[in-house]
Order: structure tokens, then sequence, then C-alpha cells
């Protein structure tokens, strides 16, 4: 996958909140061999960088997207934004602008504009956003160059819930890298995600709250392997009758 | 002589372990008074091995099965054991929890209600961990270093340490390799409208909350987890996040007083689990993460094997000098 011009050398990224432990947390990374990790930053992180905890993550060698997670402004995310670069010398930002406490579903007017806003700035802007093609339009004219469509609901685990959608969003989107960001819950909804087209997964709860994240994140990188590999397979249609898969030819005739 | 380096939860507990072996034991405290510097005034004081295996890794349990015993000689535990609750919608948060820990029962809105009468009605199911225990841990310190002087350990109160010491528990303040602040952020609330008897916690995917009950009304409430080395007072959204969730727990905390807010660093190494290790000619012990009153009488043995092994039975007797 590639992005912004860098060439990832994996399908997968990983949120790094919520593991029982910095050690879950360093080996699911290595697990899951992802090439990406985000990191939300708050005004306290940014006080005092709780070093020791950037220093491990560092050391895994995975690139760090930092992002503006619980920003419910447009203001609020340039800040976190620009906090963000200076903290972790990247331009690289995912851009979250949350609309709704209660189902944390991206504000996609407050998103094209800070995506804008950042974008003018120099930014590489990774937007969290619905699976609206309108709104995906418009977020690339704003100077995006990559799109996040929800699967569901931040930390639902509910899978792809509009597979159609983001089959659409593929389709229509062609060349776009596409990364499914938020709402997956198992191995499979990365799986189907891969297999729909997409270029990427980005992966948290499922991974940090599974029971033992470690496995569950060396699960979810076959997944998304076995998911890409499966589209770029080419599948075949579904059919509404049954095809014998056995060939009928040069069968006995019984009398 | 044995020397340590800190009169926190960790330098007393070991302080007191060795002098109970018979170890002269003497304690340097750069703070002015016991528990001034320590981040265990902003602990919770739960004594909860079982609870905290939801996330902890099983030597946590192992390690502190026998801690609410060991406090009681020193200090008052309330054995009234842990209830956790969660909201209707958020269920599935109980049978996770269940399924990751031991040692609970389940209860229904009627075993909710006889436990804690002032939760009838609000919860219809819940886990009950009876074997677990809490404390006060800002009494439990001090109560700690007035034991360990009965025991003829000299604190020094207002003197760092010299460069020389035997063993360092000085937690965050120590530089030690791979250890790292996680901040927490809490709140006393003042709430004599309410009666509960228990430590709760309650599931809920965005706001778990502990609430642990100190007596005359009070409660303590908390914890965030954040990677930060940040000691600023706690930030609205946490405090909002925190209050939120004990309203959630019982509108009566609606009326409560927030009679004190806090923030501390815990010292965590990257698995959670407290270390003891050499470090050139010092021992340190280090990392008890959210896991203090919970580990240090465990570790404070290992540490009390390491200087004093030949007495290892003298320790379940009690201190003669008293």
């Amino acid at each position: 996958m590639k992005v912004y011009d860098i060439e990832l050398h994996s399908n997968l990224m990983l949120g790094t909140a919520q593991y029982p432990s910095l050690a879950h947390l360093t080996g699911a990374i290595r697990a899951s061999g992802c090439a990406v990790v985000t990191v939300s930053l708050r005004r306290e992180t940014a006080d005092g960088t709780g070093a020791g905890f950037w220093d491990m993550l560092r050391q895994t060698g995975a690139r760090v997207l930092p992002n503006t997670a619980g920003c419910h402004s447009v203001q609020e995310a340039v800040t976190t934004a620009r906090m963000a670069r200076e903290v972790f010398e990247t331009d690289w930002i995912k851009l979250e602008v949350i609309g709704h406490a209660d189902s944390l579903q991206p504000d996609v007017f407050g998103l094209v504009e800070a995506a804008g806003i950042l974008a003018a700035d120099g930014f590489q802007v990774f937007p969290y956003t619905t699976d609206d093609l309108v709104v995906g339009e418009k977020l690339l004219a704003a100077g995006c160059e990559v799109l996040m469509p929800w699967g569901a609901p931040i930390g639902s685990g509910q899978g792809l819930r509009n597979p159609d959608a983001l089959r659409t969003m593929r389709a229509h989107f062609a060349g776009v890298p596409l990364i499914v960001d938020a709402g997956l819950g198992r191995p499979s909804d990365a799986a189907a995600a891969m297999e729909l087209g997409m270029d990427g997964v980005l992966l948290n709860s499922a991974v940090a709250n599974a029971g033992d994240p470690v496995a569950m994140a060396r699960a979810m990188a076959l997944a998304v392997q076995a998911g890409r590999a499966g589209f770029l397979a080419d599948p075949m249609e579904r059919r509404d009758m049954a095809v014998p898969s056995t060939p009928v030819l040069g069968l006995a005739e019984l009398m | 002589m044995i020397t340590i380096a800190g009169a926190g939860l960790a330098g007393l507990t070991c302080a007191l372990e060795l002098a109970r072996r018979g170890g002269a034991v003497r304690v340097f405290e750069r703070g002015s008074c016991i528990g001034a510097q320590s981040v265990s005034r902003f602990a919770g004081g739960m004594l909860a091995p079982w609870c905290e295996a939801e996330t902890a890794d099983a030597q946590v349990t192992r390690l502190g099965g026998r801690a609410a015993q060991w406090w009681a000689r020193i200090t008052p535990v309330s054995r009234s054991g842990t209830l956790v609750v969660a909201p209707p919608r958020d269920r599935a948060e109980l049978t996770r929890f269940a399924r990751r820990t031991t040692a609970h029962r389940a209860l229904d809105a009627a075993g909710i209600a006889a436990l804690e009468p002032a939760l009838a009605g609000r919860f219809e199911r819940g886990l009950f961990f009876a074997d677990e225990a809490h404390l006060d841990p800002r009494r439990a310190l001090a109560d700690l270093a007035q034991a360990a002087q009965a025991c003829g350990v000299e604190i020094t109160l207002g003197t760092p340490a010299p460069p020389r010491v035997d063993l360092d528990c000085t937690g965050i303040a120590a530089d030690l390799a791979q250890l790292r602040p996680v901040r927490g952020e809490m709140a006393i609330l003042h709430c004599p409208d309410i009666a509960i008897g228990r430590t709760l916690r309650l599931l809920h995917p965005r706001l778990p909350l502990y609430l642990v009950p100190r007596g005359a009304g009070r409660y303590m409430i908390g914890a965030t987890m954040i990677e930060s080395s940040s000691t600023r007072a706690p930030t609205l959204r946490s405090l909002c996040e925190m209050l939120g969730a004990a309203f959630a727990l019982h509108p009566a905390f609606g009326e409560a007083s927030v009679i004190e807010t806090g923030a501390g660093l815990r010292a965590a190494f990257p698995d959670h689990l407290p270390r003891l290790q050499r470090i050139g000619d010092r021992l340190a012990l280090n990392g008890l993460y959210r896991h203090g009153f919970l580990l240090a009488p465990a570790m404070a043995e290992r540490v009390a094997d390491h200087f004093l092994p030949e007495t290892s039975n003298a320790h379940h007797g009690e201190c003669k000098t008293a």
C-alpha cells in the first residue's frame, strides 16, 4: 500500500490505546507486522511526553500516525494536529472530528473544513470519515490523498455494517487508498474488508480488548493477508443456483 | 544497618518486613512528612487481586492473594468484597469481566439489593468478589510508618538519601531503564445521602469507574490511566468522565460535594509487573504500577529474603520490640 508517496510493507495499522500493558502493546505491534501505529495526543501528553512510552513505541520500528481522537470541533482538531506535529515530528495526521458523543460519528462538515485547513498548512491528512461518497469527494478536493471510511462506530466491534457502501466507494474512488477505520471486531471482519478491495484496515479495540492481544494481532495480520490475496485472486461471483463441482462427462452409464 | 531510599509505600513495607526479621533499618525520605511525596496518597486502596485479573498478569492475583491479611495486622482493612455492576446496555462487559476473572459469583437484582440496599432496582446483574478488601491508603501509610518505627526502624524525614543505600524505593523519581509514569486522576466525594459499604466497580466501555468507601460518607472515585508524566491537577475532561460515571452509578451522587481531586504518577515497567533488580551496588524495588497496596507485602518479603535469608522463620512472629 502506498500513501502520500510512502510505500508501506503492511496493509494493517494498529491503534495504541487500551492495551492491558505496554508489553502487550509492543508485542501486538510486532506480532501484527503492522507498518503504522496511531497514537492519540492529549494535552497532558504534550505537557509531559511520557518519554518512556514513546521510546518503546519507536523501538518497534512502526511509523507513527498521530490522531486527533476525541476532538469535537474544527479548532480543537487543528490545534491538536499542530501540537502532534511538534511532538512527533511528522506531517501525517489522522483527522477525527467527532460529531456525536454517543456514536462517535464523524462530523463530516467539520472534517472537510479541518482537512482543508491542515492540508493548506502542509499536513498529510488521513481523514476518519463515513462511507458517504460526496463527503469523500469533498475530502479529496480539500487535499486528502487517502480516505478512512468507518466499518461501524468506533470501538463497537460490529464489523462491516454496510459492505455495499464500501463496495461502491471502492468502485468510485479507484486509485485512492481506502483504509477501513473503526468498528471491526474479528479477523473475519478484517478479511471481509480486504476482500472488498480496501487497501488496508486500522484496528485498535479489536486487538487491545481481546483476551490475548498479541495472539489476536497475529490472527488479524493473517486475516488481512488472506483477504487481500483473495481480492487479488479475483473471487468467483455469487450464483443463485447450485452448479456441480464434479465433472459429469465420462460417468459410467448404469443400466 | 540496611539503608532504604524513600519512605513511600514500597520503602516502608520493606523496612517493616526487614525489621520484623530482626534487621536494623534506616529509611531516608526527602519529603518532610510521611506520605506527602508518595503516589499512594491518590490510590484507591483496593485489595482486589481477582478483579485485577481482568487485565493484569496472573502473577498479580497470585502475589496479591495474601495482601489483605498482611495489612490487617497494621491498619483497619474492610473485608466486604467487591461488587461489579454494569448498566443494562453494557451487559456484555459483565460477561467479559466474568470470563476473565475467578473467585466471583453472579448476582441478580435481589442479590445486589441484599448486599447494597442503596443500589436496589438500579442494576439487574452483577458479580460479587467476596474475598476482596479495601483500606484507607493515607491511614494505612501512617499506620505502616508507625508499625515500622515501633519495630525499631529509623525514618529520617526531610533528608535525601546518601549516594550509597542498600535499597532504592523512590518510585518514579528513580531513573531506571524502561520505567515510565502512568498518570492517574482521582476525586474524593462527600455524599452522606447514600450508604455504600464496599468497593464498587462500574463496567462501561468508555467510562469505567471504581468507587471505594472511605467512611463517614466519603467515597474515593478513580482513576484515569494516561501515558503522561504531567503532574498538573486533573483535567476537566477526566473529571467529567469520572463524575458522570459516579452519577450513573447512583443519581444521589449528584448532590455530593467534591472535596478533593488529585493526580499522581504510577511507576510502571512495560509488563506492568513490579521488579526487584540489582542496579550497581544497590537493590531497587519499583514498578508497582496500580498495585501498590496489593503487591508491596509480597515484594517486601522477597526483599527481606534477599537481605536476611537465614531468619526466614522469624517473620511469622509479631515484632518483639514494640
